[in-house]
């Protein structure tokens, strides 16, 4: 559905809303949460395996970590969750957990030390996407016998090296952290799989909900876990029911017949907030909206050049028409509410500036190329920077491609400069600044494809080894500046103008209270929810 | 000698049992053979067009983040690296031993999730097939009769209307009208969300699992959700079930044996269902044949609004993800779905047309 269409459709509704009160309104029962969401990416239900918004989502319910973040509190950080406490070695390598006593799984099964080794064990051997969010920290199916081990009621697990406490406490609170009732899982097992198969569509956890069904592009069905630890939840049951379209999400809201609609688009989001019943809860998310210069450029490797660029984007003009209530300015490569993000947004539309940089470079009737993919919000972004590029006398021509045919050539640092979106992958601030401002080897042969200052050939120069330096500094408070320093330093030299960050605005029936949709930093979380 | 020829004589002309045997089988096998070369042709068609299309299955699995060493991991796993034949041939070879593969992203077999979705088609597409049908097929006939006059008009305004206004605008202020300001009907889904579940899943057809239930509550409930898209997706079906009728009876009216039969007296009643409508059947089968395939294959925009989780979202979600076994599948269904409609018009041909036998 086009733009004029969905604007077309919201305001009818808005007219019909308007003039003609709804009949009588539904309500969905008082122990049970109706959310309306996209959720055809979900893939997977296994920890181990799970790597997408509304798999991440069930995870975080169904599954508890040794640590977690509470929904209630977010800033605080990790706080016990199976692990009632933990102790650091001298070397700073070994951390010895304390499992909580008395939790059980959704089988009956206690909470053991033993299932957690098993569960870190499983993720690593299994080794599916996200599977680097442990081994980074040098355990491989090899040694995991050895690096991560029960004792009772102790679990110990050693890193190759000595990291910052709160950085391999941020990790374990991911999804790929959950964990999972050794005896079910293996009771499960086939062909080896230490009951991948089966978790994909199943659960074993011991959180506050138990996974009753999910049916792809359908819906999810949660009931809540009576025994859960923490105390059971409000919710007794939740159904994440997958609606794609905005205007059905609102309906049903209006209607009373959903509690929460995730995916409304700013027109039906201005609709909704205005209707008796329903609010809207704003949350910054972790996703980023960027420009990446190719440093293999002979024009937009020079560092006036890339100053230049960053004063001529229209932030707040973007910000205030199509992206409105959708994404936010943040020119920096931790999202805030992350540890160590910076709230500094130093740069401003400035065509004037920027022509007087270009000028000081030498640069004249410069030509390049970005590459865009095929998503509404990007292609509106391209083309205002186009705008703005063609004042200070640069042309920019727009390719706009599938992300295969984009991704791939930025993988291959062919793109002049690329207009990407990225999310952090686990809540630490080295997960963004690892790719951002760290590259060890800048050459072809590296093909350090993972790495986004890798392909937009970027050498960051002494950032890598202060990104090496932040990710062991054990002490908190100076691990925040070092990352505040990182990222004032990389706003000013690096290739990359970075740009917005995203929102998620939910619309809400208004007795629903404690809603979480986990920020940038994690998922959402149902447990705290009352109606 | 004798007696053996007077035996012979009087023994009845009867045709070898081959003669009387083989038509039927040449017939079944030439059917059969077409059925199998047109799924071929439709399986490589898509094959090739789903691995040259520029969406990566790879990237769709590792996502855009994974290191060079493990998308190359997945690229030899999936069997990339082999020669397109190569590649046709393999997948070929499973699909005849009726293993259409796993999914690429969920790992669920395809043949599961084809039986999950395609019952919710099924049924959507078959009511909205007999509201069309019953209520066009009338509406054409009675417009062929009163050329020109207000019925006709109507007619014609009917059909513009299905042929001109988009699907989805009319879906969105149908479920406006009838969900949200009138409350008459349920909203998106199949069925409200008390409903779910709660009657074991035995035909996938939500409203015959609640009868054979015998839970008339999810039965209610499940039909004011399907009303709506059904009646929708019914109106574009009365929009050309009506237009084609209503040409096809003028076209009979303005025959000479009509004229004939009204000279000789014969009712206006038998004048037009007995004589001209009898003599457009099998046009109006393949009319119907057609539009009910169409239904069949999914209205991915109806089934968007609606959130109804049927085959036409099920394989558009699919090929934007690049799950190209889950697209194979779906289109091999919905190729099945054309072959055995028309099979099924070619056999009512010959029940309604003595000449086709």
């Amino acid at each position: 559905m086009n733009a004029i269409n969905k604007l077309l459709t919201s305001a009818a509704i808005g007219l019909a809303v308007g003039v003609t009160s709804f009949s009588a309104i539904a309500e969905t029962p008082a122990n049970m949460l109706v959310i309306a969401n996209r959720i055809d990416d979900v893939t997977t239900v296994d920890p181990a395996e799970s790597f997408e918004f509304a798999g991440s989502d069930i995870s975080r319910n169904v599954y508890n970590r040794l640590v977690n973040l509470d929904p209630m509190d977010l800033a605080a950080g990790y706080q016990p969750d199976l692990a009632e406490s933990w102790e650091v070695s001298e070397d700073g390598k070994t951390i010895t957990f304390t499992m909580r006593e008395g939790v059980k799984f959704h089988s009956g099964n206690p909470v053991r030390a033993e299932d957690a080794a098993f569960s870190l064990q499983r993720a690593v051997i299994l080794n599916k996407t996200p599977a680097f969010i442990l081994t980074q920290f040098g355990f491989t199916p090899e040694n995991v016998a050895e690096t991560i081990k029960a004792d009772g009621n102790k679990l110990m697990i050693t890193t190759d090296k000595k990291y910052a406490t709160s950085f391999v406490l941020n990790c374990l609170t991911a999804t790929i952290g959950g964990i999972v009732d050794k005896e079910v899982v293996m009771a499960n097992e086939a062909d080896g799989d230490m009951g991948n198969t089966w978790l994909k569509t199943n659960s074993a956890g011991s959180g506050p909900y138990k996974l009753d069904g999910w049916k792809p592009n359908e819906s999810v069905t949660l009931s809540s876990n009576p025994e859960y630890y923490g105390g059971a939840p409000a919710m007794e049951r939740v159904i994440v029911r997958h609606v794609t379209e905005s205007a059905s999400q609102r309906l049903l809201l209006e209607r009373g017949d959903i509690d929460i609609a995730r995916n409304l688009n700013p027109e039906d989001v201005a609709g909704a907030s205005s209707t008796d019943g329903v609010k809207i809860e704003d949350e910054l998310k972790g996703r980023l909206m960027y420009l990446a210069l190719n440093q293999k450029h002979p024009v937009l490797s020079k560092p006036e050049v890339r100053q230049a660029f960053k004063y001529l984007i229209d932030y707040e003009g973007m910000r205030d028409s199509f992206l409105k209530g959708q994404y936010t300015i943040h020119q920096n490569f931790l999202p805030a509410t992350y540890l160590g993000a910076s709230e500094e947004n130093p740069f401003s539309y400035n065509i004037e500036k920027a022509k007087e940089l270009l000028a000081a470079a030498g640069v004249e009737n410069l030509e390049v190329e970005i590459g865009v993919r095929e998503a509404q919000e990007r292609i509106e972004i391209g083309q205002s920077f186009q705008n703005a590029a063609a004042q200070a006398g640069i042309k920019v021509n727009i390719t706009v491609g599938t992300a295969k045919q984009i991704l791939a050539r930025y993988r291959a640092r062919e793109l002049d400069v690329y207009l990407g979106a990225w999310g952090p992958d686990y809540p630490d601030p080295q997960t963004n600044a690892g790719t951002f401002a760290y590259n060890p080897d800048n050459s072809d042969e590296a093909n350090a494809t993972g790495l986004l200052a890798w392909r937009t050939g970027w050498d960051a120069g002494g950032l890598t080894e202060k990104v090496e330096a932040a990710v062991t500094e054990g002490d908190r408070e100076k691990r925040v500046q070092m990352y505040l320093d990182i990222q004032k330093e990389f706003r000013e030299i690096s290739p990359f103008v970075m740009m917005f960050q995203q929102i998620e605005q939910s619309a809400l029936r208004d007795n629903v209270m404690n809603w979480s949709t986990g920020q940038a930093v994690t998922s959402a979380a149902y447990w705290q929810v009352t109606k | 000698m004798a007696l053996t020829e007077d035996n012979n004589q009087r023994r009845p002309t009867r045709a070898p049992l081959t003669d009387q045997v083989w038509p039927f089988l040449r017939t079944t096998l030439l059917t059969l053979g077409s059925i199998a070369v047109t799924l071929l042709g439709l399986l490589f068609i898509t094959f090739v067009i789903g691995r040259v299309m520029p969406i990566d299955p790879v990237l769709a699995i590792v996502g855009e983040r994974a290191s060079q060493e493990t998308y190359d991991t997945v690229y030899l796993q999936l069997g990339l690296d082999k020669p397109l034949m190569v590649q046709f041939f393999y997948y070929l070879w499973d699909v005849l031993h009726l293993d259409f593969g796993t999914s690429l992203l969920n790992a669920r077999p395809v043949s599961e999730d084809i039986a999950r979705v395609f019952p919710a088609t099924l049924e959507l597409a078959t009511i909205g097939i007999i509201f069309g049908v019953v209520l066009g097929v009338p509406l054409g006939v009675l417009a062929a009769v009163r050329k020109g006059s207000w019925i006709d008009q109507i007619a014609r305004v009917v059909a513009l209307v299905g042929y001109s206004m988009p699907i989805f605008w009319l879906g969105l202020m149908g479920l406006l009208v009838f969900y949200g300001i009138l409350g008459w009907v349920g909203g998106p889904g199949r069925v409200g969300i008390f409903y779910v579940d709660v009657v074991p899943s035995v035909t996938g057809l939500i409203l015959v699992d609640s009868l054979l239930d015998g839970n008339w509550d999810v039965f209610k409930d499940a039909f004011s959700h399907i009303i709506l898209p059904a009646s929708l997706l019914g109106y574009y079906s009365l929009a050309y079930v009506s237009r084609m009728t209503r040409s096809f009876m003028l076209e009979q009216l303005s025959a000479e044996y009509i004229t004939t039969a009204r000279v000789k007296g014969m009712s206006e009643w038998d004048v037009v269902w007995k004589h001209a409508f009898k003599n457009i059947r099998v046009q109006l089968i393949t009319v119907i044949a057609l539009s009910y395939a169409n239904l069949l294959e999914g209205s991915v925009l109806t089934e968007i609004i609606f959130s109804w989780p049927g085959i036409g979202s099920y394989i558009t979600t699919a090929l934007l993800s690049a799950d190209m076994n889950a697209v194979l599948g779906g289109t091999v269904v919905v190729g099945l779905i054309f072959i055995l409609l028309n099979i099924f018009s070619d056999l009512l041909y010959k029940v309604f047309d003595p000449r086709a036998k």
